[in-house]
Protein backbone atom coordinates (compact mmCIF):
# COMPACT_ATOMS: atom_id res chain seq x y z
CA UNK A 1 0.00 0.00 0.00
CA UNK A 2 1.40 3.52 -0.78
CA UNK A 3 1.63 6.12 2.06
CA UNK A 4 -1.18 8.22 2.37
CA UNK A 5 -0.27 12.19 2.71
CA UNK A 6 -0.62 12.27 6.37
CA UNK A 7 1.59 8.81 6.32
CA UNK A 8 4.09 10.80 4.32
CA UNK A 9 4.03 13.70 6.48
CA UNK A 10 3.88 10.95 9.85
CA UNK A 11 7.24 10.36 8.27
CA UNK A 12 8.97 13.23 8.02
CA UNK A 13 7.91 14.34 11.25
CA UNK A 14 10.65 11.74 12.36
CA UNK A 15 13.24 13.56 11.25
CA UNK A 16 12.37 16.79 13.55
CA UNK A 17 14.77 17.20 16.53
CA UNK A 18 14.46 19.11 19.44
CA UNK A 19 15.39 22.56 19.41
CA UNK A 20 14.83 22.73 15.20
CA UNK A 21 13.31 25.59 13.62
CA UNK A 22 11.50 24.24 10.68
CA UNK A 23 10.24 26.04 7.57
CA UNK A 24 7.29 24.28 5.92
CA UNK A 25 6.32 24.73 2.57
CA UNK A 26 2.75 24.41 1.07
CA UNK A 27 0.61 20.86 0.90
CA UNK A 28 1.96 18.05 2.51
CA UNK A 29 4.94 19.56 4.09
CA UNK A 30 2.50 21.62 6.09
CA UNK A 31 0.76 18.26 7.38
CA UNK A 32 4.34 17.77 9.22
CA UNK A 33 3.36 20.09 11.67
CA UNK A 34 0.72 17.89 12.94
CA UNK A 35 3.28 14.98 13.74
CA UNK A 36 5.39 16.72 16.10
CA UNK A 37 6.42 14.02 18.95
CA UNK A 38 4.76 14.75 22.24
CA UNK A 39 7.81 16.87 24.23
CA UNK A 40 9.81 17.75 21.61
CA UNK A 41 10.23 21.50 21.25
CA UNK A 42 10.17 22.79 17.22
CA UNK A 43 9.49 26.12 16.08
CA UNK A 44 8.41 27.03 12.63
CA UNK A 45 9.45 29.76 10.64
CA UNK A 46 6.79 31.66 8.08
CA UNK A 47 8.74 33.15 5.33
CA UNK A 48 6.29 36.20 5.43
CA UNK A 49 8.11 36.50 8.74
CA UNK A 50 6.92 34.66 11.75
CA UNK A 51 9.10 32.31 13.99
CA UNK A 52 6.73 29.90 16.16
CA UNK A 53 3.66 29.68 14.06
CA UNK A 54 0.87 27.97 15.79
CA UNK A 55 -2.05 26.40 14.62
CA UNK A 56 -5.32 27.69 12.59
CA UNK A 57 -7.06 30.42 14.60
CA UNK A 58 -10.65 29.28 16.13
CA UNK A 59 -13.45 30.86 14.31
CA UNK A 60 -14.40 34.14 14.71
CA UNK A 61 -10.66 34.52 15.86
CA UNK A 62 -9.25 35.41 12.44
CA UNK A 63 -7.01 38.29 12.24
CA UNK A 64 -6.35 39.80 8.48
CA UNK A 65 -2.92 40.98 9.82
CA UNK A 66 -1.31 37.04 10.97
CA UNK A 67 -1.35 34.92 7.84
CA UNK A 68 1.47 32.49 6.82
CA UNK A 69 3.27 32.26 3.30
CA UNK A 70 0.44 30.55 2.29
CA UNK A 71 -1.79 33.45 3.04
CA UNK A 72 -3.75 30.91 5.18
CA UNK A 73 -4.86 32.49 8.71
CA UNK A 74 -2.66 31.27 11.99
CA UNK A 75 -1.76 32.08 15.53
CA UNK A 76 1.51 32.73 17.14
CA UNK A 77 2.38 30.44 20.17
CA UNK A 78 4.15 31.59 23.23
CA UNK A 79 7.89 32.90 22.31
CA UNK A 80 6.59 33.76 18.88
CA UNK A 81 8.30 36.75 16.92
CA UNK A 82 7.24 38.68 14.16
CA UNK A 83 9.70 40.32 11.85
CA UNK A 84 10.27 41.86 7.92
CA UNK A 85 10.87 40.01 4.96
CA UNK A 86 14.13 40.69 4.52
CA UNK A 87 15.24 39.41 8.17
CA UNK A 88 12.82 36.37 7.27
CA UNK A 89 15.59 35.15 4.38
CA UNK A 90 18.56 36.43 6.24
CA UNK A 91 17.72 33.33 8.86
CA UNK A 92 17.18 31.39 6.02
CA UNK A 93 19.72 32.55 3.57
CA UNK A 94 22.11 32.38 6.30
CA UNK A 95 21.36 29.04 7.64
CA UNK A 96 19.69 29.52 11.09
CA UNK A 97 16.82 27.59 9.51
CA UNK A 98 17.68 24.17 10.18
CA UNK A 99 14.79 21.73 8.13
CA UNK A 100 13.34 22.73 4.96
CA UNK A 101 10.36 20.42 3.46
CA UNK A 102 8.77 21.48 0.47
CA UNK A 103 6.93 19.79 -2.26
CA UNK A 104 8.52 19.37 -6.08
CA UNK A 105 7.46 18.58 -9.60
CA UNK A 106 10.77 16.74 -10.05
CA UNK A 107 13.95 15.90 -8.15
CA UNK A 108 17.12 14.06 -9.40
CA UNK A 109 19.56 11.66 -8.29
CA UNK A 110 22.18 14.73 -7.65
CA UNK A 111 19.60 16.49 -5.53
CA UNK A 112 18.14 18.91 -8.23
CA UNK A 113 14.94 19.86 -8.31
CA UNK A 114 12.02 21.32 -9.97
CA UNK A 115 9.38 22.93 -8.48
CA UNK A 116 7.96 25.87 -9.84
CA UNK A 117 7.03 26.48 -13.40
CA UNK A 118 5.60 24.14 -16.42
CA UNK A 119 6.50 25.65 -19.44
CA UNK A 120 3.49 26.27 -21.87
CA UNK A 121 1.43 26.96 -18.41
CA UNK A 122 0.36 30.29 -16.53
CA UNK A 123 3.68 31.12 -14.52
CA UNK A 124 3.05 31.98 -10.83
CA UNK A 125 6.53 32.49 -9.53
CA UNK A 126 8.88 31.36 -7.65
CA UNK A 127 7.85 32.89 -4.27
CA UNK A 128 10.48 31.82 -1.38
CA UNK A 129 11.03 28.24 -2.74
CA UNK A 130 14.75 29.29 -4.36
CA UNK A 131 15.80 31.06 -1.85
CA UNK A 132 15.04 27.87 0.74
CA UNK A 133 16.63 25.68 -1.23
CA UNK A 134 19.68 27.65 -2.45
CA UNK A 135 20.42 27.98 1.01
CA UNK A 136 19.03 25.19 3.86
CA UNK A 137 21.54 22.48 5.19
CA UNK A 138 18.70 20.26 5.24
CA UNK A 139 16.00 19.80 2.68
CA UNK A 140 13.12 17.43 2.45
CA UNK A 141 10.88 16.82 -0.58
CA UNK A 142 8.06 15.28 -0.31
CA UNK A 143 6.21 14.26 -2.84
CA UNK A 144 4.28 11.57 -4.83
CA UNK A 145 6.52 9.26 -6.62
CA UNK A 146 5.03 9.57 -10.01
CA UNK A 147 3.08 12.23 -11.56
CA UNK A 148 -0.69 12.20 -12.95
CA UNK A 149 0.51 10.84 -15.96
CA UNK A 150 1.94 7.98 -13.88
CA UNK A 151 5.75 8.69 -14.82
CA UNK A 152 8.52 9.23 -12.26
CA UNK A 153 9.41 12.19 -10.29
CA UNK A 154 12.73 10.69 -9.38
CA UNK A 155 14.69 11.27 -12.60
CA UNK A 156 18.93 11.37 -13.48
CA UNK A 157 17.84 15.33 -15.00
CA UNK A 158 15.18 17.52 -14.33
CA UNK A 159 12.84 18.19 -17.85
CA UNK A 160 11.15 21.56 -16.00
CA UNK A 161 12.77 24.67 -15.00
CA UNK A 162 15.18 24.10 -12.31
CA UNK A 163 14.80 25.91 -8.85
CA UNK A 164 17.73 24.95 -7.15
CA UNK A 165 20.84 22.29 -8.02
CA UNK A 166 22.07 19.61 -5.96
CA UNK A 167 20.70 20.75 -2.79
CA UNK A 168 17.69 18.20 -1.75
CA UNK A 169 19.27 16.18 0.81
CA UNK A 170 16.18 13.42 1.09
CA UNK A 171 13.09 12.74 -0.24
CA UNK A 172 9.74 10.95 0.66
CA UNK A 173 7.60 9.83 -1.53
CA UNK A 174 4.59 7.49 -1.29
CA UNK A 175 6.48 4.51 -2.42
CA UNK A 176 9.39 4.89 -0.12
CA UNK A 177 12.14 7.49 1.63
CA UNK A 178 15.50 7.79 -0.01
CA UNK A 179 18.43 9.64 0.64
CA UNK A 180 20.30 11.39 -1.54
CA UNK A 181 24.01 10.32 -2.06
CA UNK A 182 26.85 10.38 -4.85
CA UNK A 183 25.81 7.19 -5.97
CA UNK A 184 22.11 8.56 -6.37
CA UNK A 185 18.86 7.40 -4.30
CA UNK A 186 19.63 5.79 -1.49
CA UNK A 187 16.58 3.44 -0.36
CA UNK A 188 16.16 3.82 3.27
CA UNK A 189 12.72 2.34 3.72
CA UNK A 190 9.65 0.58 1.51
CA UNK A 191 5.99 1.90 2.15
CA UNK A 192 4.23 -1.21 4.10
CA UNK A 193 3.60 -3.87 1.43
CA UNK A 194 5.82 -2.19 -1.76
CA UNK A 195 8.76 -4.30 -3.05
CA UNK A 196 11.80 -3.18 -3.89
CA UNK A 197 11.28 -4.48 -7.66
CA UNK A 198 8.05 -1.90 -7.22
CA UNK A 199 9.79 1.22 -6.49
CA UNK A 200 12.95 0.02 -8.88
CA UNK A 201 10.52 0.20 -11.67
CA UNK A 202 9.28 3.33 -11.26
CA UNK A 203 12.35 4.98 -9.81
CA UNK A 204 13.92 6.68 -13.26
CA UNK A 205 17.36 7.75 -11.35
CA UNK A 206 20.00 6.24 -10.17
CA UNK A 207 18.60 4.25 -7.26
CA UNK A 208 20.96 2.62 -4.44
CA UNK A 209 19.10 -0.63 -2.52
CA UNK A 210 22.11 -2.04 0.13
CA UNK A 211 20.68 -5.26 1.74
CA UNK A 212 17.42 -5.68 3.23
CA UNK A 213 15.36 -2.57 3.28
CA UNK A 214 12.56 -2.31 6.05
CA UNK A 215 9.24 -1.39 5.66
CA UNK A 216 8.53 2.03 6.84
CA UNK A 217 6.80 1.49 10.09
CA UNK A 218 3.73 4.51 10.01
CA UNK B 1 8.74 68.51 12.23
CA UNK B 2 5.45 67.35 10.43
CA UNK B 3 5.08 65.15 7.51
CA UNK B 4 0.85 64.62 7.68
CA UNK B 5 -0.74 65.20 4.53
CA UNK B 6 -4.66 64.98 4.88
CA UNK B 7 -5.38 62.45 2.42
CA UNK B 8 -4.15 59.50 0.10
CA UNK B 9 -4.21 61.28 -2.58
CA UNK B 10 -2.19 64.70 -1.56
CA UNK B 11 0.34 61.96 -0.46
CA UNK B 12 0.64 60.54 -4.29
CA UNK B 13 1.16 64.70 -5.20
CA UNK B 14 3.52 64.93 -7.90
CA UNK B 15 3.09 60.90 -8.68
CA UNK B 16 3.29 60.49 -12.55
CA UNK B 17 3.02 58.02 -15.74
CA UNK B 18 5.73 55.61 -16.10
CA UNK B 19 6.82 56.32 -12.60
CA UNK B 20 8.25 53.50 -10.48
CA UNK B 21 6.60 52.18 -7.36
CA UNK B 22 7.36 50.15 -4.73
CA UNK B 23 3.92 48.76 -3.28
CA UNK B 24 4.05 46.84 0.94
CA UNK B 25 2.16 44.09 1.35
CA UNK B 26 2.29 40.03 1.35
CA UNK B 27 -0.70 38.85 -0.54
CA UNK B 28 -3.30 41.23 0.65
CA UNK B 29 -1.81 41.48 4.36
CA UNK B 30 -0.30 45.14 5.21
CA UNK B 31 -0.92 46.08 1.30
CA UNK B 32 -1.49 50.27 1.47
CA UNK B 33 -5.32 49.75 0.15
CA UNK B 34 -5.98 53.92 0.85
CA UNK B 35 -3.00 54.35 -1.50
CA UNK B 36 -3.97 51.96 -4.31
CA UNK B 37 -7.25 53.49 -4.24
CA UNK B 38 -5.97 56.85 -4.33
CA UNK B 39 -3.94 55.64 -7.59
CA UNK B 40 -6.80 54.56 -9.12
CA UNK B 41 -8.64 57.98 -8.74
CA UNK B 42 -5.72 59.65 -10.34
CA UNK B 43 -5.70 57.18 -13.49
CA UNK B 44 -1.31 57.44 -13.78
CA UNK B 45 -0.65 54.96 -16.20
CA UNK B 46 2.15 53.10 -17.75
CA UNK B 47 3.46 51.95 -14.06
CA UNK B 48 6.35 49.81 -12.92
CA UNK B 49 5.02 47.99 -9.80
CA UNK B 50 7.85 46.26 -7.37
CA UNK B 51 5.28 44.20 -5.05
CA UNK B 52 5.93 40.47 -3.40
CA UNK B 53 2.19 39.89 -5.19
CA UNK B 54 -0.06 41.90 -7.90
CA UNK B 55 -3.38 41.51 -5.46
CA UNK B 56 -6.37 39.22 -6.59
CA UNK B 57 -9.05 40.33 -9.38
CA UNK B 58 -10.82 42.69 -7.11
CA UNK B 59 -8.51 44.17 -4.50
CA UNK B 60 -5.03 45.32 -4.04
CA UNK B 61 -2.96 46.00 -7.17
CA UNK B 62 -5.44 43.94 -8.86
CA UNK B 63 -7.44 46.90 -8.89
CA UNK B 64 -4.74 48.92 -10.90
CA UNK B 65 -4.75 45.91 -13.52
CA UNK B 66 -8.29 46.44 -14.26
CA UNK B 67 -7.62 49.73 -15.14
CA UNK B 68 -4.90 48.98 -17.26
CA UNK B 69 -2.44 51.57 -15.34
CA UNK B 70 0.17 48.87 -14.97
CA UNK B 71 2.96 48.50 -17.35
CA UNK B 72 5.46 45.94 -15.39
CA UNK B 73 5.26 44.00 -12.24
CA UNK B 74 8.17 42.75 -10.27
CA UNK B 75 7.31 40.17 -7.83
CA UNK B 76 7.96 36.97 -6.55
CA UNK B 77 4.30 34.98 -6.85
CA UNK B 78 1.63 36.46 -9.04
CA UNK B 79 -0.95 33.31 -8.78
CA UNK B 80 -4.53 33.71 -7.59
CA UNK B 81 -5.24 36.77 -10.15
CA UNK B 82 -6.77 36.17 -13.36
CA UNK B 83 -7.13 39.06 -15.15
CA UNK B 84 -3.10 39.52 -14.27
CA UNK B 85 -2.71 36.28 -16.56
CA UNK B 86 -4.88 37.41 -19.15
CA UNK B 87 -2.53 40.45 -19.68
CA UNK B 88 0.61 38.70 -19.03
CA UNK B 89 -0.43 35.72 -21.91
CA UNK B 90 -1.44 38.78 -24.29
CA UNK B 91 1.41 40.57 -24.24
CA UNK B 92 -0.50 43.37 -22.12
CA UNK B 93 2.14 43.15 -19.01
CA UNK B 94 5.59 42.40 -18.83
CA UNK B 95 6.71 40.48 -15.49
CA UNK B 96 10.16 39.94 -13.96
CA UNK B 97 9.76 37.03 -11.20
CA UNK B 98 12.56 37.47 -8.54
CA UNK B 99 12.93 35.22 -5.71
CA UNK B 100 11.33 36.26 -2.60
CA UNK B 101 14.34 36.84 -0.29
CA UNK B 102 16.14 38.31 -3.31
CA UNK B 103 13.34 40.88 -4.05
CA UNK B 104 13.66 41.67 0.24
CA UNK B 105 17.44 42.28 0.09
CA UNK B 106 17.27 44.39 -3.35
CA UNK B 107 14.27 46.73 -1.87
CA UNK B 108 16.59 47.12 1.40
CA UNK B 109 19.81 46.99 -1.11
CA UNK B 110 18.39 50.25 -2.53
CA UNK B 111 17.44 51.76 0.65
CA UNK B 112 20.63 50.89 2.42
CA UNK B 113 22.40 52.16 -0.72
CA UNK B 114 24.49 49.14 -1.87
CA UNK B 115 23.84 48.71 -5.47
CA UNK B 116 24.60 44.86 -5.86
CA UNK B 117 25.22 41.92 -3.58
CA UNK B 118 25.89 38.49 -4.08
CA UNK B 119 22.81 35.45 -3.29
CA UNK B 120 22.83 32.09 -3.59
CA UNK B 121 19.35 31.84 -4.73
CA UNK B 122 18.85 30.87 -8.21
CA UNK B 123 22.30 29.47 -8.91
CA UNK B 124 22.12 27.32 -11.92
CA UNK B 125 18.09 28.11 -12.80
CA UNK B 126 17.15 31.15 -15.32
CA UNK B 127 16.78 33.47 -12.35
CA UNK B 128 21.00 33.67 -12.73
CA UNK B 129 20.93 33.55 -16.75
CA UNK B 130 22.93 36.69 -17.75
CA UNK B 131 24.06 38.01 -14.63
CA UNK B 132 27.87 37.26 -12.79
CA UNK B 133 28.31 34.40 -10.37
CA UNK B 134 31.15 34.02 -8.51
CA UNK B 135 32.52 31.57 -6.15
CA UNK B 136 32.71 32.41 -2.41
CA UNK B 137 34.26 29.28 0.09
CA UNK B 138 33.06 26.51 -2.87
CA UNK B 139 29.93 27.60 -3.42
CA UNK B 140 28.47 29.78 -6.25
CA UNK B 141 26.42 32.73 -5.52
CA UNK B 142 24.75 35.43 -8.11
CA UNK B 143 25.21 39.08 -8.44
CA UNK B 144 21.83 40.94 -7.85
CA UNK B 145 21.28 44.41 -8.07
CA UNK B 146 19.48 46.91 -6.00
CA UNK B 147 16.08 48.22 -6.45
CA UNK B 148 14.91 51.68 -5.66
CA UNK B 149 11.69 53.56 -6.32
CA UNK B 150 10.50 56.95 -7.30
CA UNK B 151 7.30 56.74 -4.60
CA UNK B 152 7.64 53.55 -2.26
CA UNK B 153 3.69 53.57 -0.88
CA UNK B 154 3.40 51.48 2.68
CA UNK B 155 0.87 50.49 5.10
CA UNK B 156 1.83 50.38 8.95
CA UNK B 157 -0.57 50.26 12.28
CA UNK B 158 0.48 53.26 13.95
CA UNK B 159 2.85 56.09 13.15
CA UNK B 160 3.70 59.88 14.16
CA UNK B 161 4.19 62.86 12.44
CA UNK B 162 8.12 62.44 12.46
CA UNK B 163 7.38 59.60 10.31
CA UNK B 164 8.16 56.54 12.59
CA UNK B 165 6.09 53.40 11.86
CA UNK B 166 5.04 50.34 14.38
CA UNK B 167 3.35 47.37 11.82
CA UNK B 168 1.47 45.20 12.89
CA UNK B 169 1.56 41.34 13.12
CA UNK B 170 2.48 40.54 9.61
CA UNK B 171 1.35 43.16 7.87
CA UNK B 172 5.23 44.22 8.74
CA UNK B 173 6.06 41.81 5.84
CA UNK B 174 7.98 43.76 2.74
CA UNK B 175 6.78 47.42 4.44
CA UNK B 176 9.83 48.56 5.92
CA UNK B 177 12.45 47.99 3.25
CA UNK B 178 10.05 49.74 0.45
CA UNK B 179 9.93 52.34 3.22
CA UNK B 180 13.87 53.11 2.85
CA UNK B 181 13.86 52.54 -0.60
CA UNK B 182 11.33 55.50 -2.29
CA UNK B 183 12.52 58.88 -3.08
CA UNK B 184 9.20 59.63 -1.95
CA UNK B 185 7.94 57.00 0.81
CA UNK B 186 4.09 57.54 1.67
CA UNK B 187 3.09 56.08 4.90
CA UNK B 188 -0.32 55.40 5.15
CA UNK B 189 -1.59 54.19 8.96
CA UNK B 190 -4.80 52.83 10.91
CA UNK B 191 -3.91 55.17 13.99
CA UNK B 192 -1.88 58.50 13.77
CA UNK B 193 -0.68 59.18 17.34
CA UNK B 194 1.32 61.87 18.95
CA UNK B 195 4.71 61.05 19.21
CA UNK B 196 4.83 60.81 22.63
CA UNK B 197 2.67 57.23 22.29
CA UNK B 198 5.39 55.59 20.33
CA UNK B 199 7.92 53.90 22.37
CA UNK B 200 11.23 54.77 20.35
CA UNK B 201 12.35 51.87 21.76
CA UNK B 202 9.58 50.03 19.80
CA UNK B 203 9.69 52.01 16.14
CA UNK B 204 10.21 49.07 13.31
CA UNK B 205 10.64 52.39 10.70
CA UNK B 206 12.46 55.67 12.29
CA UNK B 207 10.52 58.66 10.42
CA UNK B 208 13.81 59.64 7.94
CA UNK B 209 12.48 57.51 6.12
CA UNK B 210 9.59 58.44 5.16
CA UNK B 211 8.27 61.56 3.58
CA UNK B 212 4.47 61.88 3.86
CA UNK B 213 1.76 59.99 6.38
CA UNK B 214 -1.63 59.88 6.31
CA UNK B 215 -4.07 58.03 8.06
CA UNK B 216 -6.60 55.87 6.59
CA UNK B 217 -10.03 55.28 7.59
CA UNK B 218 -12.09 51.82 7.04
CA UNK B 219 -9.85 49.39 6.52
CA UNK B 220 -11.13 46.26 4.52
CA UNK B 221 -8.14 44.27 5.03
CA UNK B 222 -9.35 41.58 3.11
CA UNK B 223 -8.28 38.13 3.84
CA UNK B 224 -7.30 35.70 1.60
CA UNK B 225 -7.43 31.96 2.58
CA UNK B 226 -9.74 32.07 6.10
CA UNK B 227 -8.60 29.22 8.21
CA UNK B 228 -9.52 28.04 10.78
CA UNK B 229 -10.29 25.28 13.56
CA UNK B 230 -13.56 24.22 15.39
CA UNK B 231 -13.50 24.61 18.98
CA UNK B 232 -13.45 20.89 20.93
Amino acid sequence: MALTKEQMAQRIARELKDGYYVNLGIGIPTLVANYVPKGMNVVFQSENGILGMGPFPYEGEEDADLINAGKQTVTLLPGSSIFDSSTSFAMIRGQHVQLTVLGAMEVTDTGDIANWKIPGKMVKGMGGAMDLVASAENIIVAMMHANKAGESKLLKHCTLPLTGVRCVKKVVTDLGAFDITPEGFRLLERAPGVTVEEIKARTEGRLVVGGEVPEMVV
Amino acid sequence: MNKIVKSADEALDGLRDGMTLMVGGFGLCGIPEKSIAALVRKGVKGLTCISNNAGVDDFGLGLLLQTRQIKKMISSYVGENAEFERQLLSGELQVDLVPQGTLAERCRAGGAGIPAFFTPAGYGTEVAEGKETREFNGKMYVLEEWLRADFALVKAWKGDRFGNLVYKRTARNFNPMMAMAGKITVAEVEQLVDPSELDPDEIHTPGIFVNRIFQGTDYEKRIEQRTTRKRN
